[in-house]
């Protein structure tokens, strides 16, 4: 069950001038890919979420360069680009009581669609996703994109 | 066991205490008449005579003395000595304003050694201990004050100065400072300096005690610096007006005793100049008994606290002050409220989400008053979910507005971005044009 975890970079930035270049610039020196990216703003601030190919660097790299930086478990669910997919997976979810406390997609080379969720209990939600025949990806599968 | 440097001075009962208080102002009204033309010519404005002083009662008849009187009189028409009596200078920074210089006779000095002896004694430094004077040195009282206080007492002094904070570190762990003397907000630099190189204040140093001072703290402050350091930290009061860094909390930390060998204290309400009874709040005013170059009479000092006369668990019988949370001059007006930073510490350090530097900023919109409270996120309170950010933002404002009666505004900040302090920490941004 742990391998399906997948270790998302959080981290708190400003909202202003610069901020991004900084983080893509200490990336680029410690040779970290992006696989996905969100950025959830709230007025003054922001909470960027990052999958990345060396999450543990990643992390790493950000906190010594100063940031308020957190590694959170989050889900990656390989869903078929057909119409009903993403409804699917929230009526598995939903059917369970597990709430989804945030979630962003991304499409790959392969031209798969990607989503990334954040819920409120991930070993349940594995459970329930992999008895529903759901494919969900794992770390190796990240460094693979 | 309860160690003190002058046990029959420290534990005199009061009616004695007062009866010498009473003698030395008398002396003090006929000292300065005779040596000041500046307080001559204000008591005869006010039409008051030295020999109208008999009792502490009379106190109430001198006209005050204000930080501006010293200003007018720049640099030195208020002192009663001619220069060569003069050891030694210092200039106060001027962070309310123009500096103000003063001056001390030997005697001076003494008295001020003697002072932070019985201080220091109080929370148990003595010989034996090794203080490290973290207090810029030079014009400013703090370094060379603590530096003889703490010869005096029979410490050994390590004079680091402020800054250059990893060889203080480096110093404290190699000769094992057990006491250090700084700024709370440079203490706090340091503790973070410190785990940024792996060192624990707690584990890894033979610190025990922190007199801090120089600038308003908070009880909760206390408790968080105490926390994460395993220190004692002791408050210290004086102004460079007083001589400078005097007096400290003793080891019950329940109020700094203030000699009253040496210093007459009242408590006012400010607006009217009226004398305020004992555990009142209002402005501290003091009268020097001991001070031969520059002695003051009802000077305003300006800091808002309560006088304590109760007798204290450590057997000194000379009054206390409880601590002073913020200045009549640090105090803000916002939209009609008055505000202390103090407060807004106190609160904000409540919270265990908040971390300790944070940063008001008062602007004026459309002719509004807006309080902005800058937080800096911390690696324990961050969580990468919108909502909590968004409910730390909204506990905090309640928890201001519940003490403050005043909405404020609070915006979360990166961490490292309010800037570190090494000496008096500024902590309000008035952008107002008032």
């Amino acid at each position: 069950m742990e391998e399906k975890i997948i270790k998302q970079i959080s981290l708190f930035a400003e909202n202003k001038p610069g901020r991004l270049a900084n983080i893509a610039t200490n990336f680029r020196n410690a040779g970290i890919n992006i696989r996905a990216f969100t950025i959830a703003e709230a007025g003054d601030f922001g909470i960027i979420r990052m999958v990345v190919d060396k999450p543990d660097l990643a992390h790493e790299v950000l906190h010594d360069a100063g940031f308020t930086v957190s590694e959170t478990s989050v889900l990656g669910i390989e869903m078929e680009d057909v119409p009903g997919g993403l409804g699917k997976i929230a009526d598995v979810l939903g059917g369970q009581s597990i709430n989804i406390d945030y979630a962003y997609a991304f499409v790959t080379k392969t031209e798969k669609a990607l989503l990334i969720l954040r819920v409120n209990d991930i070993e349940g939600a594995i459970k329930v996703l992999n008895g529903a025949g759901v494919k969900l990806i794992d770390m190796a599968d990240i460094q693979e994109i | 066991m309860i160690e003190y440097w002058n046990p029959l001075m420290e534990r005199m009962p009061v009616d004695e205490l007062e009866r010498m208080q009473e003698n030395k102002l008398k002396n003090l009204v006929n000292y300065v008449y005779q040596h000041s033309d500046f307080y001559k010519k204000r008591f005869d404005e006010a039409g008051v005579k030295p020999e109208d002083i008999q009792t502490l009662d009379d106190l109430k008849k001198l006209p005050f003395t204000y930080k501006s009187d010293l200003r007018d009189t720049y640099p030195t028409g208020m002192f009663c000595v001619p220069n060569e009596q003069l050891t030694r200078f210092h200039v106060s920074s001027g962070t309310t304003g123009k500096p103000t210089v003063v001056g001390y006779t030997k005697n001076d000095i003494q008295a001020w050694n003697t002072s932070l002896a019985r201080a220091l004694t109080s929370i148990g430094v003595g010989r034996g201990d090794i203080i490290q004077v973290s207090y810029g040195y030079g014009l400013f009282t703090g370094g060379l004050g603590l530096h003889y206080g703490a010869e005096e007492v029979g410490s050994t002094v390590l004079p680091t100065s402020s800054g250059n904070t990893e060889k203080q570190l480096e110093l404290m762990q190699d000769l094992g400072s057990t006491a250090i003397a700084c700024t709370p907000s440079y203490f706090l630099f340091m503790s973070e300096v410190a785990n940024q190189n792996g060192i624990s204040i707690q584990n890894d140093t033979k610190l025990k005690a922190g007199i801090f001072g120089a600038e308003p703290w908070s009880e909760e402050m206390r408790a968080r610096i105490e926390e994460a350091t395993g220190i004692k930290a002791y408050d210290i009061y004086g102004t460079s007006e007083l001589s400078g860094p005097l007096c400290t909390e003793c080891q019950f930390q329940e109020g700094i005793h203030i000699w009253a060998d040496m210093f007459l204290l009242e408590v006012i309400d400010p607006a009217t100049g009226e004398q305020l009874g004992d555990g009142e709040r209002g402005e501290l005013v003091i009268t020097t008994l001991a001070k031969e170059a520059l002695p003051l009479i009802r000077y305003r000092i300006g800091d808002i606290t309560i006088i304590n006369k109760e007798p204290c668990k450590c057997g000194r019988t000379h009054p206390r002050i409880m601590r002073v949370l913020g200045r009549a001059d640090d105090m803000l007006i916002v939209r009609g409220i008055n505000v202390f930073p103090g407060q807004v510490e106190s609160v904000l350090m409540t919270i265990p989400e908040v971390g300790e530097h944070f940063m008001i900023i008062v602007d004026r919109v459309n002719e509004l008053d807006i309080m902005t409270i800058q937080i800096e996120m911390t690696d324990e309170a961050f969580s990468d979910k919108v909502n909590d950010m968004i409910n730390l933002e909204k506990k905090v404002q309640a928890a201001l507005k519940n003490v403050l009666n005043l909405a404020v505004k609070v915006e979360l900040v990166e961490k490292g971005t309010i800037p570190r302090s090494m000496g008096k920490a500024k902590k309000v941004i008035d952008n107002r044009k008032l």
